[in-house]
């Protein structure tokens, strides 16, 4: 009668607590990205843009360009004037090609995002199911052959990195078998490889991880208390198994996702897809420093989004998360 | 031998929870106070106090009169047994080092092999073969284990022992051993020591004081014999009424319907007025005329009570008078 | 060490220690033999395929590509190694900043540890390759930078893990400083995985590098690794194919060797599971005698073997009554645990269980049915009239489902209740085992209740059909004492108003003396003594059930004198001994004890059975 459990608080406040926790941590990290993208110019040993234009080109020349992106200009007097230029959507010029950079990006990023996502839910679709599957027929030490020659597979697949997986790819598959084109990005087809090359890695780091969660849900003390009530098997793995296994697994699938964005500067380069990830290479080596900036700002906005995607739908799945974190 | 005191100790983790609050207890020089209480009582939290595990946000801890200051890496004068003896040695030294290192080091202490031989006599002295130096902690069992943990803590040659539910992670076989080790050694040694356990029989038969803890507070204190045969605070009679007794073979007759089911108290949300009206069996709950138990905090008027019981309805109140105004005034603060 | 061979041992791991081994004398010999042939130009035959002289052909300056993807396992493995040693050294320092540096800047470490492993490996090191240039320099410091973080917070986490151990605390009381305490004691405990994760990451780095420098930012002419050989030759695939795939399969050869080796590792020091072929030898499910009509639960010879072979419970035989509370004690490894789950049918392969006979309620648990409808009628059976509480009321619920939901979901499934039937059904049995403001409570999450209020609504759920027998497997260990007895009542009060028959598993013989009508003691996997409750006091006569009762301090033991001890330790039920497996600490034992195994006659198991006037005899014989 008198014991007083606060319901209401319990409910309300930790979801604004977890949404202010979050949003809080999302700006901060924004902010370092931001400082880190603009001094990675001014930790360049030497001037960048005497390296970008070579050592031939006249001084009037370079003057001319260092004047042009502000670098006479005092250090704090540049950053504030990159975080208003950023705010106003204006990443500066490219060196090389002279094409603002907010082009460039709007032109090559949905190259980018198609292949990343692509990849993403074919390595989930294939490896969520079968690590499940996995699980539950070795689970308790059953059939400890399929579990070794799973195990082993997917060690040796997820050693792969997606460049080689690609090239290995393209000579099978393209200049063997001519099923697909070796690089471009055109119809459908276009699509298998580079997908393909993404997500094998990440799907069998994920099936493998899949099952091992399910093995540890198994061993749970809740899990014998399913059992204890005699539901049958179907409703013991779905209802209670799966939920809970599958909250870590989204975990690591958000690391893969982040893993698959940054894998993509290396697949595009295998196909010439004409995404970010070529960009930021040939700019790299281009040292057009403006536009490496651009791309650098977009791939880890587009990483620290996956995490908070990531972090939501886990609060949604476990109740316990929102408490837990602090 | 020394004389620990505790003045209005309290020990808070983050904002949220006063796990110990504004304590007050003496462990005089060469007895047993022996601390009882349930999980989240702050019995634990108490003795990671006063060795210096936690940061007391309020009071002091006094040894010999003298405020204790723990510093990293200096010999603390204070040593403690823990609880689970898998998880207090260090399962990559062998126990030979475990105890060597909490030596005191300094110009004046033993050396070389003199320090093997102060392992030696201290292995022999909780029953140990001196062979055993070069054991890791796996190869002993849980019972071994405890006892290695009590020589490395008289290693420290320490002021104050302080044993923290010593024998809970043991099996009861092996439970009987660590006591009576720990009694023989406290009466050989003279030592002071604050034996904390949530088994009233088992601080029964090592304490010369027992205290009661409930919610962060000490509620009773008082001679172990005093206190169990003529308790005063209803949570001291609900403990003893819980433990076991020589050959009963019946549950001891259940209480009062609306207080027997009442959930244990939150230490993050502790009820205001007496801590304990909520599952008090002579409270507001039963006695409806009592009132004052749900705002008024019996803490502030303890020492005038027998045993110190935070009880408004404690039968033993003392004859003298002479209280003490400040102490008075401190733990009022306290309590807000 | 020991372990280390161990792993050796295995096929696995000693394949891939032989792999490793191969990679790593190739990187040291390879340029010595070899470097002439590799660097040899013959402008005869430019990008030439196959052939007797040159095994996969030549590259653009006609340089043998066979001997150049053995001469560049030197650059591609050293720069491997040394952005590793980069990663590994500076995420030690971050992680274990906080160990030394204290409060302060050990939370400016981990934050700046939070933030940068939030990023993908390659991105940093992208940064950092803009940073430091491109070329091999700027690539290894990329890459070692780049793979700090994640091993920072591994660092930590495991740093974590150990730093909560009592050891550390116990340490610092002892005067341990900071610097000391890492190296002595966090550093020495978290070796083993630091280094398998080391090993693993040096074959992540290897692939990386590798990556690296096929796009171009890392190893620059006129040197070469395997990265940059596959890169130049991309394009020619068409053409020549072997100068593409050549370099290709060398750095998945040499990743995998490393990667191979860790978790070879890993898994020889994690919990082995021995890998012995089971036979099911169950015996045919035989007929319940129906000679006892008051029996619930009827176990004869109950026999649990695992793997090894180990067999914790060795021939357990007991009847439970209509509305009877039968008490098991024993200290751990007794096999009390065990036979409450194999009486409930919860012993989950390896395990095996075997018995003469295992029915409740007249009908057989053991053996596989014919039918298919038999055994859903045997779970329907189980799922309402068979009711489990277990030890750990925190674990022992699903965390992410309502606790009403759980609690109806055997209802719905077994009785055929709707949701909302059994939900309401759910609140009234919350009711029933006295948990207040059950309709809220009901839609509360495991986590929102407390210890005891959570044990309570796990009766609850064995009270949702009609249990004829509830085994608690040490239902109040995890409470405190106060809140103990009332779940003790609780089951007390639905024994005697539903008539159920209570199996209580505890350590605590004072316990299930109280609550108890009959006490069975087990030792080393037996029944050793099996009296009324009443009894107990004074009229046990197996030594070890007098022992047990003595060395318990109740509120009445003397002051004046020592307690009694048990010697010796609890039986390891993988070496079981010959004879009474008691006889080592009993202080009665005699030759014929160390021989003859003692079963179950006139409810003792023992050759010695004392009288009641000799127990404070057993007191004395002990010192």
């Amino acid at each position: 009668m008198t014991t007083t459990v606060s319901a209401p608080s319990l409910v309300a406040h930790p979801w604004l607590g977890f949404a202010v926790r979050r949003l809080g941590r999302l700006v901060g990290s924004v902010l370092i990205l931001v400082s880190a993208a603009f001094l990675m110019i001014h930790l360049i040993p030497g001037d960048p843009v005497r390296g970008a234009l070579g050592p031939a080109a006249a001084q009037s020349l370079v003057d001319a360009q260092r004047a042009s992106l502000g670098l006479d200009d005092p250090l704090w007097q540049q950053y504030l004037n990159f975080l208003h230029h950023l705010v106003t959507g204006n990443l500066g010029t490219s060196i090389t090609t002279g094409l603002p950079v907010s082009d460039v990006i709007r032109d090559r990023l949905p190259a980018t995002v198609e292949l990343a996502v692509a990849a993403f839910l074919v390595a989930v679709l294939i490896a969520v199911p079968l690590g499940l599957a996995m699980g539950v027929l070795t689970r308790g030490g059953r059939r400890p052959r399929a579990e070794l020659g799973f195990t082993s597979t997917a060690v040796v697949l997820a050693a792969i990195p997606e460049f080689l997986l690609a090239v290995g790819l393209v000579y099978v598959f393209a200049v063997t078998l001519h099923w697909f084109p070796v690089a471009g990005r055109g119809g459908v087809a276009s699509y298998v490889l580079p997908v393909l090359s993404l997500a094998v890695g990440p799907a069998a780091v994920l099936a493998r991880i899949c099952r091992v969660e399910l093995l540890a849900v198994l061993q749970t003390d809740y899990l014998r208390t399913a059992r204890a009530k005699r539901l049958p098997a179907p409703a013991i793995y779905l209802r209670h198994a799966l939920p809970n296994a599958v909250t870590a697994t989204i975990t690591l699938g958000g690391l893969l996702l982040g893993g698959m964005v940054a894998g993509t500067v290396l697949v595009e380069n295998v196909f010439g897809w004409p995404g970010l990830g070529s960009t930021i290479v040939s700019s790299i080596i281009a040292k057009d420093y403006p536009l490496v900036q651009g791309v650098v700002l977009v791939y880890g906005v587009g990483v620290l989004l996956v995490n908070l995607a990531v972090d939501v739908t886990l609060a949604l799945l476990d109740p316990r998360s929102t408490i837990r974190e602090s | 031998m020394s004389e620990l005191r505790f003045e209005g100790v309290t020990v808070r983790y983050g904002r949220a929870l006063t796990a110990v609050d504004g304590v007050d207890l003496t462990v005089p020089a060469g007895q047993v106070v022996g601390l009882v209480g349930e999980s989240g009582s702050g019995k634990s939290t108490l003795a990671r106090a006063a060795v210096g595990l936690a940061e007391p946000a309020g009071g002091q801890i006094l040894l010999n009169d003298v405020p204790l200051h723990h510093r990293p890496g200096a010999r603390r004068p204070l040593q403690m047994v823990f609880q689970d003896p898998y998880s207090s040695l260090d399962p990559r030294m062998t126990i030979g080092d475990s105890i060597a290192e909490a030596m005191p080091r300094g110009p004046r202490e033993p050396r070389g092999p003199s320090r093997r031989d102060e392992v030696v006599r201290l292995l022999e002295l909780v029953g140990l073969d001196a062979d055993r130096v070069s054991a890791y902690p796996g190869a002993l069992s849980g019972g071994q284990r405890q006892r290695v943990a009590i020589a490395r803590a008289l290693a420290g040659k320490p002021e104050v022992l302080i044993a923290d539910e010593i024998t809970s992670a043991l099996d009861v076989s092996i439970q009987g051993t660590v006591l009576n080790l720990v009694r023989t050694l406290q009466r050989e040694l003279r030592l002071s020591m604050l034996f904390i356990s949530h088994n009233l029989a088992v601080v029964r038969y090592v304490s010369d004081i027992v205290a009661v803890m409930y919610l962060g507070r000490i509620v009773e204190v008082g001679p172990a014999r005093d206190v169990l045969g003529n308790p005063q605070h209803p949570y001291t009679k609900e403990l003893l009424a819980a433990a076991p007794r020589r050959g009963s073979t019946a549950l001891p007759p259940p209480d009062e319907a609306l207080v027997a089911d009442a959930e244990p108290a939150d230490p993050h949300h502790p009820p205001v007025g007496c801590r304990f009206h909520p599952r008090c069996p002579i409270g507001p709950l039963i006695r409806t005329d009592r009132e004052h138990c749900l705002t008024l905090d019996p803490t502030a008027e303890a020492d005038h009570r027998l045993h110190r019981a935070a009880c408004h309805h404690a039968a033993g109140v003392l004859r003298a008078v002479g209280s003490n105004p400040p102490v008075l005034m401190q733990l009022k603060e306290d309590s807000q | 060490m020991r372990r280390w061979m161990a792993v050796l041992r295995t096929p696995v791991g000693a394949g891939a220690g032989l792999l490793l081994l191969g990679v790593l004398l190739l990187a040291v010999f390879a340029p010595v033999l070899w470097s002439h042939q590799a660097n040899a130009i013959d402008t005869d035959h430019l990008l030439q395929g196959s052939s007797a002289e040159h095994w996969l052909g030549t590259d653009n300056l006609g340089r043998d590509i066979f001997y150049r993807v053995l001469v560049a396992s030197r650059t591609s493995i050293l720069l491997a190694l040394l952005a590793t040693s980069i990663a590994v050294v500076t995420g030690l320092a971050l992680g274990s900043a906080p160990a030394i540096l204290g409060k302060r800047g050990g939370r400016a470490a981990t934050a700046v540890v939070n933030i940068a492993v939030a990023f993908p490996g390659l991105l940093l090191a992208l940064f950092f390759a803009v940073v430091f240039g491109v070329g091999a320099k700027g690539a290894v410091l990329a890459i070692g930078f780049a793979g700090a973080p994640s091993f920072a917070r591994l660092t930590q986490t495991l740093i974590a893990g150990v730093a909560e151990r009592d050891f550390i605390a116990a340490a610092r009381i002892a005067g341990v400083g900071r610097f000391r305490m890492l190296v002595r004691h966090i550093l020495p405990n978290i070796a083993e995985p630091l280094v398998v994760n080391a090993t693993i990451g040096a074959g992540g780095t290897l692939l990386a590098f590798a990556g690296l420098s096929f796009i171009g930012l890392g190893v620059q002419p006129p040197a070469y690794d395997w990265g940059r050989m596959l890169g130049e030759s991309l394009s020619g695939i068409y053409v020549h194919p072997a100068a593409a795939l050549a370099p290709g399969v060398a750095v998945v050869i040499a990743g995998l060797a490393f990667n191979l080796f860790g978790e070879a590792v890993a898994k020889g020091f994690g919990v082995q599971v021995p890998r012995t072929r089971w036979t099911d030898r169950t015996p045919e499910a035989t007929p319940a005698r129906d000679d006892d009509n008051d029996a619930v639960l009827v176990v004869e010879d109950l026999h649990v073997t695992f793997p090894g072979p180990v067999t914790p419970v060795r021939g357990v035989s007991f009847t439970i009554h209509k509305g009877e509370i039968v008490g098991v004690v024993g200290e751990s490894g007794s096999g009390k645990s065990l036979t409450a789950l194999a009486v409930a049918q919860l012993i989950e392969p390896p395990g095996q269980v075997r018995a003469a006979e295992l029915s409740f309620l007249g009908a057989p648990l053991l053996g596989r049915l014919p039918v298919r409808s038999t055994a859903a009628v045997r779970r329907r059976l189980l799922g309402t009239s068979f009711a489990m509480v277990f030890q750990d009321p925190m674990t022992s619920f699903n965390p992410t489902k309502r606790i009403g939901v759980q609690l109806a979901e055997g209802a719905r499934e077994h009785q055929g209740l709707t949701r909302r039937a059994a939900m309401d059904r759910a609140i009234d049995r919350l009711r029933a085992v006295r948990v207040p403001a059950a309709e809220r409570r009901a839609r509360q999450y495991p986590h929102e209740f407390s210890g005891g209020m959570r044990q309570r609504a796990m009766i609850g759920m064995g009270l949702m059909g009609a249990p004829a027998l509830i085994v608690a497997d040490e239902p109040t260990t995890a409470l405190d004492v106060t809140v103990q007895r009332q779940v003790l009542r609780l089951l007390e009060t639905i024994r005697t108003e539903d008539d159920v028959a209570v199996l209580l598993i505890s350590h605590d013989i004072s316990v299930v003396a109280q609550i108890c009508d009959r006490v069975l003691v087990m030792y080393a996997g037996r029944i050793v003594e099996d009296l009324p409750s009443t009894e107990l006091a004074t009229g046990a006569r197996h030594p070890y059930t007098r022992a047990l009762l003595a060395a318990v301090p109740d509120l009445d033991t003397a002051l004046d004198e020592p307690l009694a001890v048990i010697p010796g330790r609890p039986v390891d039920p993988a070496r079981m001994p010959e004879g009474c497996a008691f006889a080592a600490r009993c202080a009665f034992a005699s030759d014929r004890c160390r021989v003859e195994d003692p079963v179950l006659i006139d409810q003792v198991a023992c050759w010695h059975p004392q009288a009641q006037a000799e127990y404070s005899n057993f007191r004395t014989g002990q010192r």
